[in-house]
């Protein structure tokens, strides 16, 4: 098969990748690994093992200054100031109708120094979006500051034992959402309780030039505990499993913060934001669709921009649709009307012109045992 | 690695002509780009097929093909074990028949010996 051009953007690790034989494809201007062994068996890996993934195409933009607090409340959906340095949240960033620019995880480095993860094929979307709406507000300035770091999730069960070989940093003390910096394999670097696959994890964000390093250490400490490496494919079937949002799938600017079902990542007690007004009356008076989970009945499965009919009207849209590896089911994401959400709501779906039935189910699909 | 006694498509379907009933499936190549393979819709028995018709969809994981027909004629039998365990098309591609056509037009020199094909997948 042909490899995806060069004018592809490639990650400090790419070369790892090749000599690793992974099928590579093009995902939002990057050249990035989609699956080395298979996408089941990477899933399984990070279900019941674990699993070391490259995501360094997500963006990093950091913005600092000493009204940085106040610029990031007002374009972020959560409220920052619940931010404790070290600490990170996910949250919107939100549109003036309360939809999604993009979804970010914040970062508090210190008390006037946040750093947004955002989407890869969002950087430059975000990063004017942030120029232009924090002018005004006082002392604060946004810096891309993506190509500055390569970042290298390890995620299962086993994750936490396998990194701790690597680390004096004590990662048991890292609780969920937080952060700690310290070395890995003798290389400083950034180490984060997060990931997106309902497995606990970290993700680690390490300069680009010792991202090889920092790699090869966790792959060769996480043999022994049947550590894979794992693509892009493994990701997306274990972020849906745990109900996890891919934006551009399940939300865009075309739906709310609360048409998604994330009312969660909202600082309803804080003051102005961008959006705050239509979510804060979505919130009062409801929203005419709403996200929810799918399971099919029929033997399909329902994908990514399939119609969804109820009682033969067409009535919304799959989002997201796989058979999973773990839960060996074929669920989904689909907006639908906000009065036919109800759990065991019969739906079909058109799948390539054949009606095939699905039905509500609560999400997440998947949550690990604690 | 390609059967020497089977036909290939330029689709990555393989036929084997050996019978006046032929069979077809798709090819390891094909397999290993479509990964873990989750589901086979194949046609009824007697449906007539045009070469290069679309006789069944094939869906893995992470994304939905179709499959074509590599051969003019009648669906004489459909693999039904196979549709019920699709993922065998993984682990053994060219084991892993769909389904069977009496063959009505005789030309097949469109179609690639092994030699050719493992040249076409480089």
């Amino acid at each position: 098969m042909n490899q995806p051009s060069g004018t592809l953007k490639k990650t400090p690790l790419y070369a790892r990748h090749r000599a690793l034989g992974a099928r590579m494809v093009e995902f939002g201007g990057w050249d990035m690994p989609v699956e080395y062994s298979g996408i089941a068996d990477e899933h399984l890996a990070v279900r019941t093992r674990a699993g070391l993934f490259d995501v360094s195409h997500m963006g990093e933009i950091e913005i600092a200054g000493r009204d940085a607090l106040a610029a990031v409340q007002h374009i972020t959906s959560n409220d920052a100031s619940r931010l404790a340095v070290n600490q990170a949240q996910y949250a919107a960033l939100t549109t003036p109708e309360g939809s999604f620019v993009d979804d970010v995880l914040t970062y508090r480095l210190a008390d006037d120094h946040f750093m947004l993860v955002v989407n890869a094929s969002n950087i430059i979307k975000d990063f004017r979006w942030i120029g232009e709406h924090i002018q005004g507000l006082g002392d604060a300035a946004a810096v891309n500051t993506s190509s500055r770091y390569a970042l290298i999730a390890i995620q299962g069960p086993a994750a936490r034992d396998i990194l701790q070989t690597l680390t004096g940093v004590d990662l048991a003390a890292i609780k969920y959402y937080w952060f700690a910096t310290g070395e890995v394999a003798s290389v400083r670097v950034t180490i984060s309780r997060t990931g997106y696959t309902g497995e606990d994890g970290f993700e680690v964000f390490v300069a680009p030039a010792s991202a090889e390093r920092v790699w090869d250490a966790i792959l060769a400490a996480g043999k022994p505990f049947g550590l894979l490496p794992a693509g892009l494919g493994a990701r997306d079937t274990l972020r849906l499993e745990a109900s996890m949002r891919l934006y551009g799938n399940d939300m865009d600017e075309q739906s709310t913060v609360l048409e998604a079902d994330l009312g969660w990542i909202v600082g309803w007690k804080k003051s102005e934001f961008i959006g705050a007004d239509v979510l804060r009356r979505q919130k009062a008076e409801g929203t005419a669709k709403k996200l929810v989970g799918f399971e099919m009945v029929d033997r399909a499965i329902g994908r990514h921009g399939y119609d969804v009919f109820i009682e033969g009207n067409n009535a919304g849209i799959v989002t997201s649709g796989t058979q999973t590896p773990y839960l060996k089911k074929a669920i989904g994401m689909a907006y639908v009307p906000s009065d036919r959400t109800d759990t065991g709501t019969e739906i079909d779906i058109d799948v390539r012109g054949r009606r095939a039935r699905a039905v509500i189910v609560p999400m997440p699909f998947y949550k690990r045992a604690r | 690695m390609y059967p020497a006694d089977l036909k290939y498509t330029k689709d990555h379907e393989w036929v084997s002509l050996a019978s006046g009933n032929a069979r077809v499936g798709i090819t390891d190549y094909a397999q290993k780009q479509l990964g873990d393979i989750v589901y086979l819709e194949l046609p009824a028995v007697g449906r007539s097929l045009k070469k290069g018709e679309v006789f069944g969809t094939i869906e893995s994981v992470k994304a939905v093909s179709e499959l074509f027909s590599p051969v003019s004629g009648e669906v004489t039998a459909v693999n039904d074990a196979l549709t019920q365990k699709p993922e065998t098309v993984n682990t053994d591609p060219h084991g892993s028949w769909m389904i069977a056509v009496k063959v009505a037009d005789g030309d097949t020199s469109d179609l690639l010996d092994a030699a050719a094909y493992t040249e076409l997948t480089k």
